[in-house]
């Protein structure tokens, strides 16, 4: 489904340009639920916005279901089916929750339709269809609404930067249902995760450990979690939160 | 209603969202005549002298019914100064429309003064809609200068909706406002201007009355070259409390100038203003294009809810 064909991005600093993924080659397959895990720093993040368009890679190739998507702009290559929650989502004033659901569903989609997506992610839909995507919601509220705008695409590459930042431990375990949910759908969906939780990693199909940029290990959830379990790669976020508690 | 024609009946349609003639009581006013009339047993609407405007006296305890004043310009060159009061009675609850549409294809400017006065009596409710709409090819300018005198009785309210959206070349919006005690004051005001345009948009809201409250918040968008100056001013005289909010986007080269004033005259008047001015964030472009919007149809939104 998704090829990565030795891409590298730099960026400028304060120390001149500095190489955030450094010549990476990745090939995806459909139907998977695949988690990238890495020390903070390592190119996770860039690398999700990467494959979304949201940054342009300065080397390389990035091939989607067979099309060279390497000159979209991120327009064209979430028309394409590639959709995208970011870690931290941005709030508007003035647009409702259910404008925004339907502006991810690309159609007029019925309140009752709209309350599905929300009622998935925990939010009482009738609470919040109405609602601004505004600073009168909480971190925990705003990022549900985002991860309720993928389910609301019908995306063939669902991409999740850091899904479980900011909510409580009842969504996150919600969360993981979700994913498991979206990845009955009928269209091969393919979902990539950015994570440290050892629970999400633990219904990964695949693993991918990032590091300076570079792919450090890559292999099946068998193959690489008993290595990097209890690491600051596989935190368990249950205990913490409840160790915080 | 035989004296409209198509484009002041789409200029009708734009300003109080009208396809035919309203219920209740209204006056339709096109290029400076009356085109209809029609009080009712609570409401009546009598004009001045001379053609200069129209007294509107609301009976007491009217409830739920509603007044519509709109008025469409569609000659080149046309000038206008009106005079609207309206008197309401004691405990009335009415929804009073108002608005002006110009249509200028000609080379002349077109221009409407309408200096609206309220007189709002006792615990009387009022949701008042202003619209103002633009419209027309031609080189004349489309002119509208509004003032707006609000004088609110004992524990009466008055909510305001004030919209500019499209097509007005110069605007100078004045609107006045005098409260008692326990009266309200609630304005929403919605202002976007583009090409050359120019607005001016100033509010004096004065809290005389213990309890009284204003919250008064004016969220605008302007751009392309044109140029807005929003003044917004909350004096508090009493044990009052007062809100005043700009919040505005800019986009290419336009310019804002944001104003917010307070006055407090006593102790316990506690009064608030914000105001920002901002581009349109990139996150949120970003955001709106991974959902498959291109970056102006994401523009559009964001302005669109923004505005809404």
């Amino acid at each position: 489904m998704l090829d990565l064909n030795h891409i590298s991005f730099q960026a400028e600093s304060e120390n001149g340009e500095i190489t955030i993924i450094n010549d990476i080659s990745l090939h995806l397959d459909s139907n998977k639920f695949i988690v990238i895990t890495g020390p903070n720093g390592g190119g996770k993040s860039t690398l999700a916005k990467l494959i979304a368009g949201i940054e342009p890679i300065t080397d390389g190739q990035i091939v989607f279901d067979g099309t060279d998507i390497t000159n979209m702009n991120i327009t064209e290559r979430a028309r394409l089916g590639i959709g995208f929650a970011f870690q931290q989502p941005v709030r508007f004033k003035g647009l409702t929750v259910l404008d925004l659901l339907r502006i991810a569903a690309g159609k007029n989609i019925s309140v009752s339709e709209a309350c599905e997506y929300l009622s998935e992610v925990g939010l009482c839909a009738k609470d919040y269809i109405r609602r601004e995507v505004n600073a009168s919601l909480s971190g925990g509220e705003l990022k549900r609404i985002e991860i309720a705008t993928i389910l609301a695409r019908d995306v063939r590459l669902a991409i999740f930067d850091e899904p479980e930042a900011g909510i409580d431990l009842w969504s996150f375990q919600n969360l993981i249902r979700i994913f498991e949910k979206m990845q009955q759908s009928e269209n091969g969906r393919t979902i990539l995760v950015i994570s440290h939780q050892e629970r999400i990693l633990n219904i990964a199909d695949e693993i991918i450990v990032l590091s300076e940029g570079k792919i450090l290990r890559q292999g099946s959830r068998d193959e690489i979690l008993p290595d990097i379990i209890g690491t600051k790669y596989a935190s368990d976020v249950c205990r913490k939160l409840s160790e915080e508690a | 209603m035989a004296k409209m024609d198509a484009i002041q009946m789409q200029l009708l349609q734009e300003v109080a969202g009208l396809h035919e003639i309203p219920e209740g009581a209204y006056n339709l006013r096109a290029n400076g005549e009356t085109a209809g009339r029609q009080s009712t047993a609570n409401i009546t609407i009598t004009p001045k002298e001379a053609g200069s405007g129209i007294d509107i006296h609301i009976k007491e305890g009217t409830k739920h019914e509603s007044v519509h004043i709109p008025v469409v310009l569609s000659e080149s060159g046309l000038k206008e100064t009106v005079y609207n009061d309206f008197y309401v009675g004691d405990d009335a609850d009415v929804l009073i429309v108002a608005g002006c549409g110009i249509d200028n294809c000609g080379t002349q400017d077109s221009e409407h003064d309408g200096i609206h006065r309220f007189f709002v009596g006792k615990h009387a409710k009022i949701k008042y809609v202003e619209k103002h709409y633009g419209s027309g090819n031609g080189d004349g300018k489309r002119i509208l200068n509004p003032v707006t005198e609000v004088y609110l009785d004992e524990g009466s309210t008055m909510e305001m909706e004030m919209v500019q959206i499209k097509g007005v070349d110069s605007t100078e919006r004045t609107t006045i406002a005098e409260l008692k005690a326990d009266a309200k004051l609630i304005v929403r005001e919605r202002l976007m201007t583009h090409g050359q345009q120019s607005a001016l948009s100033a509010y004096k809201v004065t809290l005389d009355g213990d309890g009284s409250s204003a919250d008064v918040v004016s969220r605008s968008v302007a751009r392309d070259r044109s140029y807005q100056k929003l003044d917004l001013c909350i004096l508090g005289n009493a044990a009052c409390s007062g809100h005043t909010e700009c919040d505005s986007i800019i986009m290419d080269e336009g310019r804002i100038l944001a104003v917010p004033s307070l006055e407090a005259n006593s102790v316990d008047a506690e009064l608030v203003h914000e105001a920002a001015i901002g581009k349109i964030a990139g996150e949120q472009l970003i955001k709106l294009m991974t959902l498959g919007l291109t970056e102006a149809e994401a523009e559009e939104q964001i302005i669109n809810g923004f505005l809404k």
